[in-house]
């Protein structure tokens, strides 16, 4: 199987069509026969980097690789960047906004989750530049 | 149980079942799970689950297509975003509603589910 590239714009505060990307990537999985478990994993870690995207990140981009033992997401956007990434990555640390929580988001959990669904993750985040979100899950371990 | 007998038995109202939402009627219900906090709901909602939760926005349609639960639940007759309902057609999410709580309609689905057994 040749590699298959995909790419997808991520709105900025977008919610009408946040998730499009992810739930377009999981509909692609489970036609390649992926199996579920792992559909379902990759789906989570990708839905929850697209909406910090669009929550934090004014945006940005999303671009995923698959081929016959993995698939490689990267989100990025230029976004503020995250000013303590240790911080950011425990569970229950938040900077969403109340209009965020309203929606009920913004409970700190979406990079624990990421992780925790994900076989490799690796974050590049630089202050005023923007972050990148690398995923990468394996079909089987 | 499927989500269709579990609305007749319970007396839940069906809120969209147009294809192909029709379908998902017949997906069995295993279990129940409630929580408003969507990043806890997309880790921990199964296949086969009732969700329940109070918000009606469409980031709702999205986690419960992702988590393929049998259908979402909203409680105490909260209103529901039409667009939410259009994108629940489009995506194949089936979206019940009742007059109870979310505490009462727990209940209610597993003593279900335990008669069942």
């Amino acid at each position: 199987m040749s590699t298959i590239v995909r790419d997808y714009s991520i709105p900025a505060n977008d919610f009408t069509i946040a998730g499009e990307a992810s739930s377009s990537v999981r509909k692609l999985l489970s036609q390649l026969g992926v199996s579920p478990d792992v559909v379902k994993r990759t789906s989570i870690a990708m839905y929850e980097a697209e909406i910090n995207a669009v929550i934090h990140g004014n945006g940005g981009k999303a671009h995923v690789e698959i081929d016959e033992s993995k698939i490689y997401i990267c989100i990025s956007d230029e976004g503020p960047g995250i000013a303590d990434l240790d911080l950011a990555m425990q569970e229950g640390y938040s900077t969403a906004p109340d209009s965020i929580r309203e929606m009920g988001f913004g409970a700190g959990m979406g990079l624990s989750n990421i992780k925790k669904n994900s076989d490799i993750l690796y974050i590049e985040t630089e202050i005023n530049k923007g972050t990148k979100v690398n995923i990468t899950v394996f079909f089987s371990k | 149980m499927t989500v269709k007998e579990m609305a007749h038995k319970l007396g839940y109202k069906i809120i969209n079942n147009t294809d192909p939402v029709a379908e998902k009627l017949d997906a069995k219900v295993t279990g129940v799970y409630a929580c408003d906090l969507l990043s806890h709901a997309m880790a921990k909602v199964n296949e086969g689950d009732v969700w329940i939760t109070v918000h009606t926005n469409l980031n709702v349609i999205a986690v419960a297509s992702l988590t393929n639960c049998a259908c979402v639940m909203i409680p105490e007759n909260i209103d529901i975003e039409s667009q939410s309902i259009e994108r629940a057609n489009d995506k194949g999410v089936v979206l019940l509603s009742s007059s109870k709580s979310a505490a009462h309609i727990c209940l209610e689905i597993l003593s279900a589910l335990k008669d069942m057994k």
